[in-house]
Parts: C-alpha cells; structure tokens; sequence
C-alpha cells in the first residue's frame, strides 16, 4: 500500500521526545517544510527556491536559549499567518514560519514549580483560528492570542484543569458536531479535557486518566483519537467523553499520531519500530465509530518519536526516529 | 531535562564499570604463589573491587548524588570515573581509561534503550547493585552502604509515575545521542549492527503492562462491545510470565543490567575503520553549561570526602590494561579520532584543607563543557600548577 521513498537527509539526529516532527505544506505547494528536535537546536529543512529539496540545517535557538534543551517544535497555522513555535526548558518563543525572525517570547514562571522537578513548555496548536495553546509542566495551558501580523501577541488565559505535565493539545481538523468542541489536551497521567475555543475557553469534558500516559492526541469531527503509554489508541467522543474504540495498537510506547482530514486516516508511531495506519469512519445507521488497521511499516531497528502524513488525504508520510539523522518517507503505491 | 536522572545514570555506568574491571582483572590474575611483584593476584582483585565499591558507596557522596540537579556533560561524568577507577592500587593510561568508559557507555546505553517500560530502568539498576553485592558479599561493612543506597532508590522512585519515568528515560537517551562505538561482543551477540546501531526486535515479551498489539475493539452509545477485528504485522509478541521485583530483594526477571561478561567473553571496540556517521556527529550533545563551574564544584567536594588511599612509597600501583597488549594500547591512544577525545583533565588529590580551598577555587576557574584544544597556554598553566600541588 505504502512504499519507501526517497529519505531527507538532516543535519543532525532527532531526540527521544514526543511528536518530534512538523510538517508545513502551504496551500498549492507541492513541498513540505519538516521540523524535528535534535537536542540544544532544531533542525528545519525547507524546499529551496527552485523547487529541489535543499535543507536549512540546524536551526539554532537564539539569543535568550543558548543554555537550553527544547522539547518540541511546531508549525502553527492560522488564517493569516504561519508560525513556527518551538518550547523548551525556559520558555516559548514564535518565529516566522520560515524560522527568520523570532516574532515573540514568553518566559517560563520557574517559581510555581516545586524545586526539583523539571520546568519546560510541551504541547502546541492553533486554536479557533486566532490563538496558539501552549502547555507547561505544572499541567498550564497558555492561550496566546496572535494578530493578523506584528508581534503584538499576548496570553489571553491560562487554562488550568490539569495536573500533570501537558504531553499534547490537538485543534479539531475536520468539522465538530454540536457541542463537541474544538480543542483538546492531554497530560501526563493521561487525563484529557476537551474544550470549546474564543474569548473565553470553556470546558465540555473531562475524560479521566486510567494510569497511562497520553502521549498524543488528536480531533477529527469530534472524536478523540489517543496515543497512550501502553501502545494503545483509544477513540473518544469528545462531546460526551465516552469510550467508542480500544486498539491493542503498539508493543511499546506511543510517541506520535496524525490525523488526514480528509479521509480520516491516523498514522501512529511508536518506540516498538512500528508505524500504523489506520481509518476511522463512522457508521451512518448506528452512529458507531469504527477503526480499521490499513498498512503496517516497521522502522528497523528504531524508536519512532515522530510521524506526519504529508498531505490532507494521507496518501504520503514522514517518520522521524531516535538518532536518526534523517527523515523517513513514504508514499501511496 | 529530569533532574533525577543522574543518579540513575551514575549507579548503572558505575556498575557496568565494575563488571569491565572485574573481568579484566580475572583475565590478567596470576596465582598468588607464583605472581612476580607487578603481576595481579585474586587478593589484589579482591582489594580493588573493594576500594572502588566503598568509594562509590560512599554516605556523603550518594547524599550529594541524590540531590535533584541537572545532568553532567560527558566530559565532567567521565573525570568522575577517572577518580573512581583509580581509587585504588590500580592505575589506567588514558588509552584504557577511554576504552573502559566508551564500552560502559555503549552497555547501559544498549540497555535503556531496550527496557520494555521507562520504570524498569529501576529493574536494570537494581540488577546492577544486586550484582555489586555480589563482588563484596564477605564485606559486610560495605555490604550495608549498598543497601543503603538500594534503600535510597526505592524511597526516590518508587512514587514517580510513567510519564516521569518516561522522562527520566528521555533525558538519558538525550545523553547517549550519536553514540555509535562498536562494542565487539554485542556485534557478535548481534545485539549491534556493524554501523554501530543496536538491533531492535519486533519479538517477545511484551511490557508489562501492556497488551500484544493486533487487537480492535468497538463499542455502541451505551459501552457495550460490538465489535471486535484483528489485525497482524510482522511483529511476534507474547504476554510477559510476571513482573519483576522493586524490592530490595527480590527476582528482577528482566536480564539487562547483570553481567554479560566473563574471561571468555573479551571485550573489545572498534576506533578505526568507523563509518563517517562516527566521526561526525560524535559531538557532545549537550549545550555549553555555563554552570560547569558548579559541575566542578561537585568534584572538587568529592576529591575532598573520598578517603583516598595515597600510595606511600612502599606500594606500587599496577596497571591494569584494558587492551590485549601494551602495543595495542599505544596504538589505540595514538589513532583515536580527535572528535572523540574525552579532554580530561587530570587532578592530583591532596589532603591539606588550606590547599584544598586554593584547589576549589581554581577548579571554579576551570571551564570543563568548553571543549579547548589542548595546546591552549592557559589549560597547560594550570595544568602544571595542579601537578605541583
């Protein structure tokens, strides 16, 4: 079904961490832009002008971080413009999309922390078309709203329902039903709470932890697909909570999952090598939600911390892996 | 990254150390009655195990350890275990001191990465302390500062969770990036491949906790199972039998950490002829730390506490080889890349408390994270200051 292409050679290896792969395809461009975090820098590759792939290589953080480990990086796509956020153990800085100039950043409060434990910003999206969500690990999550342009960006509110250190938020990609809200977030424990975006956030449902990290999680026309700790997706209603699907997915820890939205395919990957491809749909008669295993890729010998499609119908993706040094791609036959 | 990771870290390179040593040390012992005066007896053996071990164990610097505090650059972690290994009557050339440090690295390095769940980590130190009291088991002195320490970890780890275990876990894989030294018998366990990969496998036990993947289940409005499809792929799991022991005593079950070496099962590893992905991206993964003063620090109060057994004149420290011959450890010295030189800068103790200070504060003066070429006159200076202390 899927087929190996061509790699993407990067400057340095990724790290261990979660979802350590963006992709930025723009409207009507055939090529991606691909983000992943090595380490003290990120590595960006961007389509060089005539239209090859050259690579940007290490990007690194500027100015502020030099002292600093970052956890993930992400593009952020909102109706009038693209930023590329990055977060690390100081704090959150945004870049225009093509990483040239850093637009905004906001420090990390070390004082509401206990001493000891590790401070650092992990969990990025676009919300409502006109905020970015941040998560922190005292279990915040920072609403930022972003103007049309400029840099006049400001914290709008400060989410706080959950514990645990935020592993990921997710925007809704496809179309949300009544009452289903458009924003979700996961956290440590592997508690996730769907919300509904603007002015003022609003919290729809709480979906409890069970005792497994929710490492990844993603909203497609309101269900809730989340990655977990022990290799499993679970499928949720995001208006009600409710547990719709239990997938025995992976023998080891998730790190990633991605969402098509246009055919609602979810690719997963995890430390076990393996990366997933699935569908869900629902059934219009009983209104079930339903997952079907599609095609099945095994990474020899390496720990996938990162997996994207690269289109909106998931006919094409990229996988990153731990010290690798090079992006895996792979496309529909 | 997590600040609770160095213990960890600390503890299972310490322990994979010991087994390198004591394998070696076996291997180059000669029977007491007919060792020459510069030869290895089992006695000698005994009594190096036993000085590294007390070192190690040691009340105030597991107190220090256990501190919760950022992760040591290599080069810092490794001027600890240049201390250690020669807190003895035993003595490595800088050659020896590498190898033994690249194969403790690339072992515990296989061994995080192989860990079914993040927590067993805890598991694969334990098989390392387990092991330790194995190598003192007619001490019961130092027996005690290791279960003191077994108690430490227990009371440190027992209560974090997954996510912080995950963590813990991420932070040390961020330690072993882009470490791809060839280690001779995991190349012939084919636990690594020749470009200095470990192998993954897709078989076996599953973690505990977690369910042999294949299985989908749906379920209706009202949480009732309606469905129910499989799904296969190339991988061969099974259930795990049990759980392995978090206790102080107690079966691990899990094998990683034990001891994989004996004298018939050398070690070696491979510096020349390496793939180019050696050479570049053997950089130190680390950012400058503009806190490597208080790395040093840490040191300097370590140098302080150790109760450093100075050799009078009337006892010679042997030299143990890590390699086959002397000719191979020469020549290992003079063709290891430049991008791999540890840079460590050697420290003389000393005893005097006035001394001491002046040691502190120059030692506070000392970039270790800035890798310097060695020819620099400030390094040499102090250097040459150090020897004349």
């Amino acid at each position: 079904m899927y087929r190996k292409e061509k790699s993407i050679q990067l400057k340095s290896s990724s790290a261990a961490l979660y979802n350590n792969l963006s992709v930025l395809r723009p409207p009507g461009r055939q090529l991606a832009a691909f983000s992943a975090v090595h380490g003290p820098s990120v590595n960006v590759t961007v389509p060089s002008l005539e239209g090859r792939e050259g690579f940007c290589p290490v990007f690194p953080l500027t100015g502020v971080l030099l002292s600093c480990l970052s956890f993930q990086a992400a593009w952020c796509v909102l109706p009038s413009r693209v930023l590329l956020v990055l977060t690390s153990q100081k704090g959150i800085q945004m870049y225009e999309s093509d990483g040239s100039i850093m637009v905004y950043w906001h420090a990390l409060d070390v004082m509401e922390h206990p001493p000891g434990q590790t401070v650092f910003a992990r969990g990025i999206a676009a919300a409502g078309g006109r905020f970015i969500c941040v998560g922190t690990s005292s279990g915040l999550v920072l609403v930022f709203d972003i103007p049309p342009k400029g840099t006049n960006i400001t914290v709008s509110e400060v989410l706080e329902q959950h514990r645990d250190a935020i592993t990921d938020i997710a925007a809704e990609l496809g179309q949300a039903p009544d009452g289903a809200g458009d924003l979700v977030t996961a956290d440590d424990a592997g508690a996730l709470c769907v919300w509904s975006s603007g002015e003022e956030f609003t919290l729809l449902s709480k979906i409890p932890a069970f005792g497994c990290t929710c490492s990844s999680v993603k909203l497609w026309n309101g269900v809730v697909a989340a990655g977990y700790g022990n290799g499993q997706i679970l499928l949720y209603e995001a208006a009600t909570g409710l547990l719709r699907a239990e997938v025995n997915a992976h023998a080891r820890w998730i790190y990633a999952l991605d969402l098509a939205p246009e055919t609602g395919k979810l690719l997963s990957g995890a430390e076990d090598s393996f990366v997933h491809v699935w569908k869900i749909s629902r059934n219009p008669d009983t209104d079930d939600v339903e997952i079907e295993h599609c095609h099945a890729e095994c990474v020899t010998d390496t720990q996938v911390c990162g997996a994207r499609f690269c289109d909106p119908e998931g006919n094409s993706f990229a996988v990153t892996g731990y010290d690798l040094s090079e992006i895996f791609r792979y496309g529909r036959v | 990254m997590s600040a609770r990771t160095l213990p960890l870290l600390f503890l299972n390179l310490g322990g994979e150390m010991l087994y390198i040593l004591d394998q070696r040390l076996r291997a180059q012992s000669i029977p007491g009655e007919k060792a020459r005066k510069d030869e290895w007896t089992d006695v000698d053996r005994k009594r190096v195990m036993n000085d590294i071990i007390t070192t190690m164990f040691n009340k105030k610097f597991m107190e220090e350890l256990f501190k919760p505090q950022e992760l040591y650059s290599k080069k810092a972690l490794r001027t600890v275990y240049d201390r250690l290994a020669h807190a003895s009557i035993m003595r490595l050339n800088q050659a020896s001191m590498d190898k033994l440090y690249d194969l403790m690295t690339m072992a515990f390095k296989y061994q995080v990465l192989l860990c079914p769940r993040p927590k067993d980590i805890l598991l694969v130190t334990f098989n390392h302390l387990d092991t330790i009291k194995d190598f003192i088991s007619d001490s019961p002195g130092i027996l005690n500062q290791v279960d003191e320490t077994l108690r430490q970890l227990i009371e440190t780890y027992s209560c974090l969770s997954a996510g912080e275990f995950q963590l813990i876990r991420q932070t040390l894989l961020l330690f072993f990036q882009d470490m791809h030294i060839r280690v001779s018998i995991f190349l012939k366990d084919k636990v690594q491949n020749s470009n200095g990969r470990f192998v993954l496998p897709i078989s076996g036990p599953v973690p505990w906790g977690t369910e042999v993947p294949g299985l989908i289940r749906v379920f209706n409005h009202n949480g009732d199972e309606v469905k129910r499809t499989e799904f296969t792929t190339d991988g061969n799991y099974v259930t795990p039998q049990r759980e392995g022991s978090f206790d102080l005593y107690g079966d691990r079950v899990l094998k990683l950490g034990t001891n994989m070496y004996s004298v018939s099962r050398p070690v070696e590893t491979h510096m020349s002829g390496s793939s180019k992905n050696l050479a570049s991206h053997a950089k130190e993964n680390v950012v400058p730390n503009p806190l490597a003063k208080e790395e040093m620090n840490f040191l300097a109060r370590l140098l302080g506490v150790l109760d450093v057994k100075t050799p009078g004149g009337s006892e010679t420290r042997f030299r143990l080889n890590l390699f086959t011959t002397d000719e191979e450890e020469e020549h290992a010295a003079l063709t290891r890349p430049e991008e791999l030189s540890y840079k460590v800068i050697n420290i003389e103790a000393t005893q005097e408390p006035g001394r001491r200070a002046e040691l502190s504060r120059i030692l506070g003066e000392l970039e270790v994270a800035e890798p310097r070429p060695a020819s620099s006159g400030k390094g040499e200076d102090l250097l040459a200051l150090m020897d004349g202390l």
